[in-house]
Order: structure tokens, then C-alpha cells, then sequence
């Protein structure tokens, strides 16, 4: 086949979107903007994971050399100490996400503002936020928070995971202020004019009407975000802190066994896979049941 | 404001002289002056983009006017130091729209303003509520919520919500415009039933049966000028302008 030939053939499987050859096919952005919203774990991803886990434990079972436990019979032993770090990294979700939301509302809200200044800053700080790796906040905020607090005479100490949750709040931070801009501007303008017409201030309307509205539109994205949050929790791994992607690392180490590192791993991914699966589930039934208007 | 002539009901309720308004290059009113007397019905039709709803929005100051005059009982509109909300609580508007707020009930959407913008005392603003919702004939549907209800029902709420407010005069913006032709006709009922109780109506409309039945009093706009104005039986049968004897024919 000449090159000129499959050339051809790759231009005709571009204009018919169809083609057995790898080619680049249209990008087109979901209705989640942004990086969030993309991925989304299904069922066929755990069947994939189960069947994975199940085929290195017999592989790693049948090279393990004779007389040391079975690869189940060890990840069941270090489960206990798994689930503390899990427990971890979920209360960094929740803290990250409690702290980000309120934050990120209020951000959201100075976007909107009428005064051009307030509007500016807002609108620096959430960009700046949602375009930084959510890695260099975590390194920044480990570098540049001490390690306590001295407030009047009470000292507050500052432990890492502390300072890995301020980091990722940021983000969520960011993240929250662009969905409540967005969400505020696509009320239609009417509701504005009605409420104007009725004499609510602009305060009353924004609270009593536009927001009210903009719940039931920012509560999908909202759960979707998330859930991108849990699977970055393990991002504070990489600044020290003993969450359960460290603990996998220090079990691995103790247990020093080549074979037990796939299995190890991919048992952690499970219990990340069993928390955000079923917020992935509720997110888009929400989403579906939102969508009748 | 203190600095407002008392107004008498002699005087006429809107008093709307030379007002211009553009936006950005577009001419939208070039010197429209009309006038509007307590308890009159005054129909003001012409064709689309004649600068019909954009008066209407120009009186309850949703849209600011560059010059001339638009006076609500004696208050100027145009005075940068007009108390808004309350030139609004004295004008009631009803949109194409309907503007609903879609989140709350019918009986709440017509609860909310009275409650939280003139702070009256919710029990009586329910009943009164209840009562205006009998009044456009929707009994019973006090508990569903916008999405449930047919256009010319949240029509009706809409008017309902405004009336909640005891507005001196209603302005009525195309409120057909957007409605089913069956449920026309119960949008105009209320509305010509409201007129017939004596209240001030400014209807923008394009039903032509129905200004020349409910009106006292028709203006035709065209390209932001009143170009003619007259009682509907003399308006209707023997329009004098060109452009209006154009626009009729087509029309009717």
C-alpha cells in the first residue's frame, strides 16, 4: 500500500469520522467545562479492576516463594491499617471541600459583583486557583505555612495533613467560584426583570430567587468535583503526609515482596473505586432528573 | 420625594413627554409623549421592534431614559434620585414571558413580594393571595409549581403577583405573545375583567379584536414615534396615516 494511498484513506476516515486507522477524531467538550467532569467511573471500570486483582493474586500466588502467606491472606492483614489512612484521606475530602465551598461561594458571588474592582480580584484569584496543578498548591502551602500557630498565648500546631487540606481547598475554592459565576448567569435574564419589577433589591433577588434556582443546576458538577477531590486526596502522599497511598508505600516496603506490589495497589484503587462510585452513580441520575425543566 | 408636587387624580396617573431612548446606536424612542389617566385602558400597538416594550420598561425604570419626562402620579422617573422600589410598588408589570419564579409554588409566587418587599403580615398576605389566584381562575392550583402549569395559566399567576403588590396601574407587555391560541382567550378575560373593575391598564398588545374591545384609547407606534392615537372605533375605522392604514391591513 502506497504512503500516498493511506494518506488518502486517513483524510476520508477524518471527513467520515470513521476509519480503522488511528486518527484524530473531533474533540468536543463535554457539558462539564473544564478538566473536571471528563472521567467517570462505570461498572465495566470495576469488573476490570476485580478481574484484574483477581488474576495478579493467582499469578503472584503461584511465583511467591514456598512458605510465605498467601497475597489475600496479607492484604487482608493490613487492611485495618489501610482503612485509618482511607479514613484520612476522607476527612481531607471533607474539610477541603466544607472549607472550599464556602470560599469558592463567596468568590463566586464577588465575580458577579456590580463594582468593577471587586469583580477584577475575584475573578484573579479563581483563575489563578483553577489553573495551578493542584500539586504546586499542595507543595506551597507545605513550604509556606509554619508548622504552628501562635495565637495570643495559645499555640495552634499545624500538622501536614492540615496544610494538605488548606492546598487543596484552594482549589476547590477556584473551582466552586466558577461554577456559582456560571451558574448565576445562566438564569435567564427575565427572572431579574421580574424580580426588579416586583421591587425586590438586588440583594433580595440574588438570595431569595437567582441562588435558590442555582443550587439544583451547581449540585451535579458540584458532586462531580467531588469526587475528582477524593482521588487527588492521594496527591498529599507526595508531601508526606500518612494518608493511605503512603501507607500502601510503607506496607510494601515492610512486607518487601515484589509480587504483592500490583495486587497492594490495586486493592487501594478499589476502595477509592467503592467510595467515589456511587457519587459518580447519584451525580448523573441528578443530572437526569435536572434535565426536564 | 419631598420635592414631588402632590398629585391629584385629575391629573393625569402617566404622564410620558418627548422621551428618547436609544441603545448604543440603535434608536429605540424618539420623542414618545402619551398620557395616562386614572382608571383609563390604553392599548398601544404598532409593529415589532417599534420601541412598544421598551416604553413600557422605560416607565417602571428598568430602563433609563437619555431625555424627556415620564411622571408616575406627579414623580419623575428620570430624577437619579427616584426611590425605585417605590415607583415599583405603585406599577405592576406582567411580561411575554411570564417570569415565574420556577423554584416556588403559584400561592408562593405571588406571596413573596408583598411578604418580603412591603413586609406585610403573611397570614393576610395568603388570604389575599388566594383570593387574587380564585380571581384569575386558578383555584386549586395554589400548590403547583410553574413547570406544571400550562402557559396561560402562569400567566395568570403572573398577573396575580402583580396584583398582589395593590399597584395603582398595570402595565401589560405582549403577555399573549408567547401563549398557545387556546389559552389566549383566558389571559384576556382576566385582563379585560381587571379593566372593566376600573383598574389603570398599559397593554402592549398585538390583538387587534381585543384592544379594540377593551381600549379606551389606542396608540400606533412606528420607529420610536407615537404616529397616530385615537378611540378605537375611529382609530380602527378611519386611520388617517399611511404607515397605520399599512400596518391595519395587514393586520386585520
Amino acid at each position: 500500500m502506497g504512503a500516498g494511498h493511506a494518506h488518502s484513506r486517513i483524510l476520508a476516515g477524518v471527513i467520515a469520522n470513521r476509519s480503522d486507522l488511528p486518527v484524530v477524531l473531533p474533540f468536543r467538550l463535554g457539558a462539564g467545562t473544564g478538566a473536571a467532569g471528563a472521567w467517570r467511573p462505570g461498572p465495566p471500570h470495576a469488573v476490570a479492576l476485580a478481574i484484574a486483582l483477581a488474576v495478579f493474586v493467582v499469578v503472584g500466588d503461584a511465583q511467591a516463594a514456598p512458605g510465605t502467606p498467601s497475597i489475600l491472606t496479607t492484604l487482608l492483614k493490613w487492611t485495618p491499617l489501610l482503612a485509618t489512612g482511607f479514613l484520612l484521606n476522607i476527612a481531607i475530602s471533607f474539610i477541603a471541600m466544607a472549607a472550599g465551598t464556602v470560599a469558592g461561594t463567596f468568590l463566586g458571588l464577588m465575580q458577579i459583583s456590580l463594582l468593577a474592582p471587586v469583580r477584577g480580584v475575584a475573578w484573579f484569584f479563581t483563575q489563578f486557583f483553577r489553573n495551578a496543578p493542584w500539586l504546586v498548591l499542595l507543595f506551597y502551602c507545605m513550604l509556606l505555612l509554619p508548622f504552628e500557630l501562635q495565637i495570643g498565648g495559645t499555640v495552634i500546631p499545624l500538622p501536614a495533613w492540615m496544610k494538605a487540606t488548606a492546598g487543596l481547598a484552594l482549589a476547590v475554592m477556584a473551582n466552586v467560584s466558577e461554577l456559582v459565576r456560571g451558574a448565576v448567569q445562566s438564569i435567564p435574564f427575565g427572572q431579574w426583570e421580574a424580580s426588579e419589577a416586583l421591587a425586590f433589591s438586588r440583594r433580595q433577588t440574588l438570595w431569595m430567587i437567582i441562588l435558590p434556582q442555582c443550587v439544583k443546576r451547581m449540585l451535579p458538577p458540584w458532586m462531580n468535583l467531588y469526587a475528582i477531590l477524593v482521588v487527588g486526596t492521594a496527591l498529599a502522599s507526595i508531601v508526606g503526609v500518612n494518608e493511605s497511598m503512603t501507607l500502601t508505600g510503607d506496607i510494601l516496603a515492610a512486607e518487601n515482596r515484589t509480587e504483592l506490589l500490583v495486587p497492594m495497589y490495586l486493592y487501594l484503587l478499589l476502595w477509592f473505586f467503592a467510595y467515589c462510585y456511587p457519587i459518580a452513580r447519584a451525580t448523573v441520575s441528578l443530572e437526569r432528573r435536572f434535565q426536564v425543566r | 420625594m419631598a420635592t414631588a408636587p402632590a398629585w391629584t387624580p385629575a391629573e393625569p396617573l402617566i404622564r410620558i413627554a418627548d422621551v428618547h431612548k436609544a441603545f448604543g446606536a440603535v434608536t429605540v424612542l424618539s420623542g414618545v409623549s402619551l398620557e395616562v389617566m386614572k382608571g383609563e385602558v390604553i392599548c398601544v400597538i404598532g409593529p415589532s421592534g417599534s420601541g412598544k416594550s421598551t416604553l413600557l420598561r422605560c416607565i417602571n425604570a428598568l430602563v433609563p431614559i437619555e431625555k424627556g419626562s415620564i411622571q408616575v402620579e406627579g414623580q419623575e422617573v428620570n430624577d437619579p434620585k427616584l426611590d425605585k422600589l417605590a415607583l415599583r410598588r405603585k406599577v405592576g408589570m406582567v411580561f411575554q414571558q411570564y417570569n415565574l419564579f420556577p423554584h416556588k409554588t403559584a400561592l408562593q409566587n405571588v406571596m413573596m413580594a408583598p411578604v418580603h418587599v412591603l413586609r406585610e403580615d403573611k397570614a393576610e398576605v395568603e388570604a389575599r393571595a388566594r383570593r387574587l389566584l380564585k380571581k384569575v381562575r386558578l383555584e386549586g392550583k395554589e400548590a403547583s409549581y410553574p413547570g406544571e402549569l400550562s402557559g396561560g395559566q402562569q400567566q395568570r399567576v403572573a398577573i396575580a403577583r402583580s396584583l398582589a403588590m395593590n399597584p395603582d396601574v398595570m402595565l401589560f407587555d405582549e403577555v399573549t405573545a408567547a401563549l398557545d391560541p387556546e389559552t389566549v382567550k383566558e389571559v384576556l378575560v382576566t385582563i379585560r375583567e381587571l379593566a372593566e373593575e376600573g383598574m389603570t391598564c398599559l397593554i402592549v398588545t398585538h390583538e387587534m379584536g381585543f384592544a379594540r374591545e377593551v381600549a379606551g384609547h389606542i396608540y400606533f407606534t412606528d420607529r420610536g414615534v407615537i404616529v397616530e392615537h385615537g378611540p378605537p372605533k375611529e382609530f380602527f375605522a378611519n386611520a388617517r396615516d399611511p404607515r397605520t392604514q399599512q400596518f391595519l391591513s395587514q393586520i386585520l
